[in-house]
């Protein structure tokens, strides 16, 4: 690190007053009239009064979690609930030390770091926004799926009977533990065959084993929707405790 | 006798103490002897200030937290939360108060609003490389920001306590229920032996199911408890935009470039 430098002897440095603190000034006046706007056209809504006897069919979570109530058709809740959003804040906060790629800082750019870009992306839009807006358009009634322009009054046969990975297989329900034991292996695998890369020589094993561990859980996310919704799969591995 | 100054003279100088000329020097005070414009450098590299760039989402995240606040404080001259009077009180609000409705909405939109641009925000500073050195602490500032954001909005939710309100917190808080150990319904609760009366839903909520106990906890916690703590993370993460360099931006100097370092001070 060099000492402290001053920005007025950056090449492209300019006075904050007038040309930030203007820029701010007009930003605000554009989104207080928005949103002013929108206040006078949108009244924020208000039901009947909260009745414990009387449960909505369905629940809904707020939209900004709906992501996390959509996982819960796919997981049980200690999953869903309490492990996923856990490993999500974790996860993000981990980010700038896990990504040891010295460009693209400052700039944007697709070409220099395609990969950390292309899991962030998948992971915002495809397991953030989309089931939002699953959640909040496409699921009525016993959380089955409805499009928005079904009504709900029509009733929907609840989902079919799902069976458990290993039952399926037809072997013993620990050779589940077994199955998420390899699935969480292929990082080491991975490492074994390519820890002599640049980029994987320059993370280093503990930093690898962090960031395998995080992509590899990620990515059985979407595995796991698709083995239910392919397969009717319930669960991977059943044990008297819990359930994965 | 020495030249006495205009009364108004006075006051000006007593207020702004820099000269009114645009000078260098005066637009460097005008932000200096400001103590809000002061979050501010005096100077800043034309590189931060696109729009292209920071697509302006942190500090209008900053703003629509401002417009939660004061609209928050309106709303708190008229509800008291108590399962007796909340719901009686929204009603009262939007009908019989002038301008109650429009104070409830700005509130319930602005807060919305907060938690897409702080997703965005988010968004356009993963994009641009914004958390590499120095600036790692700071994203992780941010993360806290953003978990603190969806609590602020998550616990105002319950305080209407219509049946949209009541609801959705009973779906939310129920994930609590299935922490590990520490909810009556998660794996290993026969371990720790907790029930639905002491586990951590029961904390939150202050008993078994949502009630009065409840609405009282959200209550604290949204108007008083949350937005104390994400204000204390607001300052240390603008203080830190500024220690770490001020905006990131590509490298300034041939230096920085060959060190691989960001613009900015480092
Ligand atoms: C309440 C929420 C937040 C507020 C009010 C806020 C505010 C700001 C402001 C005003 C800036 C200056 C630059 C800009 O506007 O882009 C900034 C920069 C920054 N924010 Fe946030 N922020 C929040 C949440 C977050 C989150 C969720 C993250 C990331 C997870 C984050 C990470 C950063 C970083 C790393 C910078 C430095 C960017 C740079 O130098 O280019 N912040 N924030």
């Amino acid at each position: 690190m060099s000492a402290p430098r001053d920005d007025e002897t950056l090449p492209d440095a300019v006075t904050t007053w007038p040309h930030l603190v203007r820029i701010e000034l007009l930003a605000t006046l554009a989104a207080l009239s928005l949103l002013t706007a929108w206040s006078i056209l949108v009244d924020a809504p208000l039901e009947e009064v909260a009745d414990p006897n009387r449960t909505p069919d369905p629940s809904k979570a707020p939209w900004y979690f709906l992501g996390l109530q959509e996982l819960l058709v796919y997981f049980d809740p200690w999953l869903a609930g309490v492990v996923l959003p856990t490993l999500i804040i974790l996860g993000l906060m981990a980010i700038p030390y896990l990504d040891r790629n010295p460009l693209g800082n400052g700039y944007y750019t697709l070409r220099q770091r395609p990969f950390a870009i292309g899991v962030f992306l998948f992971g915002f839009v495809g397991l953030w926004i989309a089931p939002i807006l699953i959640g909040v358009f496409c699921r009525g009634p016993g959380w089955n799926w409805y499009w928005p322009w079904e009504p709900w009054e029509i009733a929907k046969s609840p989902h079919l009977t799902n069976i458990n990975l290993t039952d399926l297989l037809g072997i013993p329900a620990a050779i589940g533990g077994v199955l998420v034991a390899a699935w969480y292996s292929l990082g080491g695998v991975f490492w074994l065959w390519r820890r002599r890369t640049p980029a994987l020589a320059q993370l280093g094993g503990g930093r690898y084993a962090l960031t395998a561990f995080l992509l590899l859980t990620m990515a059985a996310v979407p595995l796991k929707m698709a083995l239910r919704l392919l397969l009717n799969v319930k669960y991977v591995w059943v044990t008297p405790w819990f359930n994965v | 006798m020495s030249a006495r100054p205009g009364f108004w003279r006075q006051v000006y100088d007593s207020v702004f103490r820099h000269k009114f000329g645009d000078t260098p020097r005066n637009r460097m005070l005008q932000i200096t002897s400001n103590v809000f414009l002061h979050l501010h450098p005096a100077t800043v590299r034309r590189h931060g200030l696109r729009l292209r760039y920071t697509w302006g989402m942190g500090g209008l995240s900053f703003l629509m937290f401002l417009v939660t606040v004061v609209t928050g404080v309106v709303l708190m001259f008229y509800y008291r939360p108590t399962a007796a009077t909340a719901y009686i009180d929204m009603k009262n609000l939007q009908h019989e108060i002038p301008f109650g409705m429009f104070q409830r909405n700005m509130h319930r939109w602005g807060a919305h609003a907060m938690v897409i641009l702080v997703w965005l925000h988010m968004l356009r500073v993963f994009l641009s490389g914004s958390y590499k050195p120095p600036r790692e602490f700071n994203w992780g500032v941010g993360v806290v920001l953003l978990t603190l954001t969806m609590l602020l909005s998550f616990t105002g939710y319950l305080l209407p306590w219509d049946q949209l309100a009541r609801w959705a917190i009973t779906v939310g808080t129920n994930m609590a229920a299935a922490t590990p150990f520490l909810g009556h319904q998660g794996p290993g609760a026969q371990l720790t032996g907790v029930t639905e009366r002491t586990d951590v839903r029961a904390l939150l909520l202050g008993g078994p199911q949502v009630g009065d106990a409840a609405l009282l906890r959200f209550y604290v916690l949204h108007c008083v408890f949350l937005p104390l703590i994400a204000s204390t993370f607001m300052i240390v993460h603008f203080w830190r935009v500024r220690k770490d360099g001020g905006i990131s931006g590509p490298p300034a100097t041939d230096s920085d470039a060959a060190a691989g370092r960001s613009g900015g001070q480092s």
